[in-house]
């Protein structure tokens, strides 16, 4: 792969530094591409071709750790991406029916993001939060004990954020 | 400042306690303690502790100490406070909004009265506290959790007054390594990650390795979905687990330690690193800890949303940074783990009873519990539960204390139908198992498992079918697909299931399930495949009437199975207020003002929203 091909997407100077860190470390490279997602909220395929480069080592290899992997996104999500849990409590108490409520309201199904780009919905298992079950995540904040009604403000707070 | 001998951290902790000392009982005798655990922070806990601090600054009250500490395990109630007045019994809140916080303020802290419709002592009221230690009476009892919404956790030095990196002292300056593993062994300590493996077996075999390099591995990927014992564990107490792992690395050997912990608890992690830091900086982790020759240190690898990393050989694959599959054991960990050096596996859990466990002498220990399960258990009890939140009972608690004693039961009145424990690997417990005595063995004997200590509580409601079909699709997706028996067998029985869900089944998938399952636990590579059949054969044991009802009557009693329900509009009820037409997202329901409404039954997509707006009982399901 050439090196023009790899230098289609800059990387922040944070990271960097710790990717040279961690370019000694053995077993770097989930912890690589965790920083990877961090910065541009996906692994978009230059930073996979980049880091193939900078860690020298092939490029199905990191296809093969990212795809492994349910916390690594391959397309971009939206700005907002809403993570619906549904682990077991979540799912006894009715996740999947926020789910459904989200996909009318929002006219998208699970991993697709809205025309403007705005909001994607995505199913997690278990955030750690099931004695506040049914719970949703947006942009880190957690939504607990929540009814399909709650939903429709909820989108609004976020839609001009 | 340095700690570089042991007469350091002494000082630190005699000047702690008279600091403390000085701040509870003489001017400071009122201590509000926020729990800011994820949950607490997720309903509020931060805008609570700063209205709180703006309160007392408003109305100048100086007798006061505002803390945070992690989760007080009354997550149903969350955001909760702790109010201790020296000398009286300390009072929980929960449910706290900012208008509560003026009241307790006004009431309790200034006038000494409490605000009793906001006292929520359930789950946590039966905790023994620590004045009558050898008391085993109380349904609670906190090893694990000791520290958890007592201390505040990104200060090491209210671990430490609370005996913290004792133990590590104890052992470096006063206990040989086989002597440290004697001592676990005497404690019958067995493993909380779910298998149950006796602690002190695996250390040893580490120990007996010869090699230049060792590594302890806490394992806290948690990955059963409705478990957060290991997130609490680490937010509310993360230096126990890290002095725990140091100890480890004392018995067998090793001088490196990581923390596999999953990328999806962002506020452990953080506590982690603090804690970490803070250690580092006070000389407790790193070279010649103590001024002894034992260096021990950390490193934090975070794992990314694949069940299977919990498993060990996988999650050392995770590690090495590669796809988490599973290999092949012999060679076990214990001897051969990662980069192929000998490694130690333990849970949070397991971990965090080793402090105590050195500190209080196994004998002390080991009286609690029963014969062969030592200590106690963490259990997140969740699902149609009144008290949902994080309890610590000693091992050989029955299910029917847990569910209706510390957990109040089921809400709405409705029946309880089953437990679930052991997540995706466990299975579930009918009315009679109420009275066993929940241990390792008994939960296996009954045919499900203690698993991580996830408690899932179902009612009358809830559809065995569906609920064996979750985890039959859970096991699906998080199968890694490297043994064809995991792989096919998992999809193949999610199909079964998914038939009979639809009120297709036939008799016959009853017996295909069954042998299927029996191929997969004897064939699969690893526990996920081994154990994945065990959720489905366990309600297809208990609830095979349940079963029966979809294949032959196409009928779901509990009405989860969407296909097999009819929604119909009961001509006498309906006024025709049309609001049920309205909320149809499908427009199915054809109807006027005042007239009769209809549903077009081969448009519905039974998603039940006209059953719900519905006020005059007039949408019926069947
Ligand atoms: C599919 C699978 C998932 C597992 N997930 C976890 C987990 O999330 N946390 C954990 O501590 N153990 C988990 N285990 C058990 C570990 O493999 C291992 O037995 C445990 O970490 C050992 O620690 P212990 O002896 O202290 O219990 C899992 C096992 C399997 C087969
Ligand atoms: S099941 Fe949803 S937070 Fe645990």
């Amino acid at each position: 792969m050439s090196v023009k091909e790899a230098s289609g997407i800059e990387f922040s100077d944070k990271l960097m530094t710790f990717i040279e860190e961690w370019k000694s470390k053995k077993g770097n490279l989930v912890m690589i591409l965790h920083k990877i997602q961090e910065e541009f909220d996906y692994i978009p395929r230059q930073a996979a071709i980049k880091t193939a480069v900078l860690l020298d080592i092939p490029l199905a290899k990191i296809y093969g750790v990212m795809t492994f992997y349910n916390f690594f996104k391959l397309e971009k999500p939206g700005k907002h991406n809403i993570q619906v849990c549904t682990g077991t409590a979540c799912y006894l108490k009715g996740g999947v029916d926020l789910i459904e409520e989200l996909e009318i309201l929002l006219g998208i199904g699970v991993n697709t993001v809205t025309d403007d780009g705005i909001f994607s919905i995505e199913s997690v298992r278990c955030i750690g939060c099931c004695g506040l079950a049914p719970v949703l995540l947006i942009d880190g904040e957690v939504f607990g004990k929540l009814t399909k009604d709650q939903l429709p403000e909820i989108v609004a707070k976020f839609k001009d954020k | 400042m340095a700690i570089k001998t042991r007469m350091d951290l002494k000082k630190i902790r005699a000047d702690q306690e008279a600091g403390l000392v000085l701040d509870n009982k003489e001017e400071k005798n009122i201590q509000i303690i926020v729990g800011k655990g994820t949950c607490g922070i997720a309903a509020g806990a931060e805008k609570i502790f700063n209205t709180i601090i703006e309160e007392i600054e408003d109305q100048k009250i100086k007798n006061i100490i505002v803390k945070s500490a992690g989760c007080m395990g009354l997550c149903y109630v969350e955001p909760t406070i702790k109010l201790i007045v020296t000398g009286e019994s300390e009072t929980i809140y929960g449910n706290v909004d900012q208008e509560t916080v003026r009241k307790i303020i006004e009431r309790h802290v200034i006038y000494g009265r409490q605000v009793e419709s906001h006292i929520f002592e359930k789950p946590a009221a039966d905790i023994l506290k620590e004045e009558n230690d050898d008391n085993f009476d109380y349904r609670q009892y906190r090893i694990v959790l000791r520290n958890c919404g007592v201390i505040d956790p990104e200060k090491i030095d209210e671990y430490i007054v609370r005996d913290g990196y004792a133990a590590l002292e104890k052992v470096i300056f006063q206990m040989t390594p086989s002597e440290v593993i004697d001592e676990i062994k005497a404690s019958g300590l067995r493993g909380r990650g779910g298998a149950g493996f006796p602690t002190w077996m695996k250390w040893s075999f580490s120990k007996s390795v010869k090699s230049d390099k060792k590594y302890i591995i806490c394992n806290a990927d948690e990955g059963d979905p409705g478990a957060y014992m290991d997130r609490s564990t680490l937010e509310g107490d993360p230096h126990s687990v890290l002095e725990a792992m140091a100890i480890a690395g004392y018995a067998i050997g090793a001088d490196e330690g990581i923390i596999y912990i999953r990328a999806e608890y962002p506020l452990a992690i953080k506590k982690l690193e603090i804690a970490i830091a803070q250690a580092r900086e006070y000389g407790l982790f790193g070279r010649n800890i103590l001024g002894s020759s034992f260096n021990f240190d950390f490193e934090i690898r975070l794992g990314a949303g694949a069940f299977v990393c919990g498993e060990e050989t996988a999650l050392i694959k995770s590690i090495e940074g590669d796809r988490g599959m599973p290999t092949p054991k012999p060679p076990f960990p214990a001897i051969e783990g990662l980069w192929g050096k000998p490694t130690i596996i333990n849970n949070v859990e397991t971990l965090a009873n080793i402090p105590v466990i050195i500190n209080k002498g196994s004998s002390w220990f080991a009286k609690l519990g029963t014969q062969k399960s030592r200590g106690t258990k963490v259990f997140a009890l969740t699902g149609n539960i009144n008290n949902s939140g994080l309890i610590e009972v000693p091992m050989g608690t029955t299910l029917r204390e847990i569910v209706f004693d510390i957990g109040g039961g089921i809400p709405n009145g409705k029946a309880f139908k089953a437990v679930q424990t052991g997540g995706p690997s466990g299975g579930v417990l009918t009315e009679d198992f109420l009275d066993t005595p929940i241990d390792f063995d008994s939960l296996v004997a009954v045919g499900s498992m203690m698993g991580s200590g996830g408690m899932i509580v179902m009612d009358e409601d809830d559809c065995m079918v569906d609920i064996a079909k979750f985890y039959l699709e859970f096991c699906v997706e998080e199968s890694c697909g490297k043994c064809a028996p995991c792989r096919i067998g998992t999809k193949k029985i999610y199909e079964l299931l998914d038939k009979i869900s639809k009120g297709k089944g036939e008799l016959s998938d009853l017996q295909k399930i069954k042998e299927m399952g029996n191929a997969m636990t004897k064939a699969s590579l690893c526990g996920l495949g081994q154990t994945a059949p065990n959720p489905v054969l366990s309600v297809i044991k208990a609830f095979e009437e349940e079963i029966l009802e979809h294949i032959t009557d196409q009928k779901c009693r509990a009405g989860k199975c969407k296909d097999l329900v009819t929604y119909t509009i009961d001509k006498e009820n309906c006024i025709g207020c049309t609001v049920c037409a309205r909320k149809c997202p499908v427009n199915c329901i054809e109807g006027e003002r005042k007239v009769v409404h209809k549903i077009d039954q081969s448009l519905c997509i039974k998603c039940g929203a006209c059953f719900e707006v519905c006020k005059f009982d007039a949408v019926i399901v069947s």
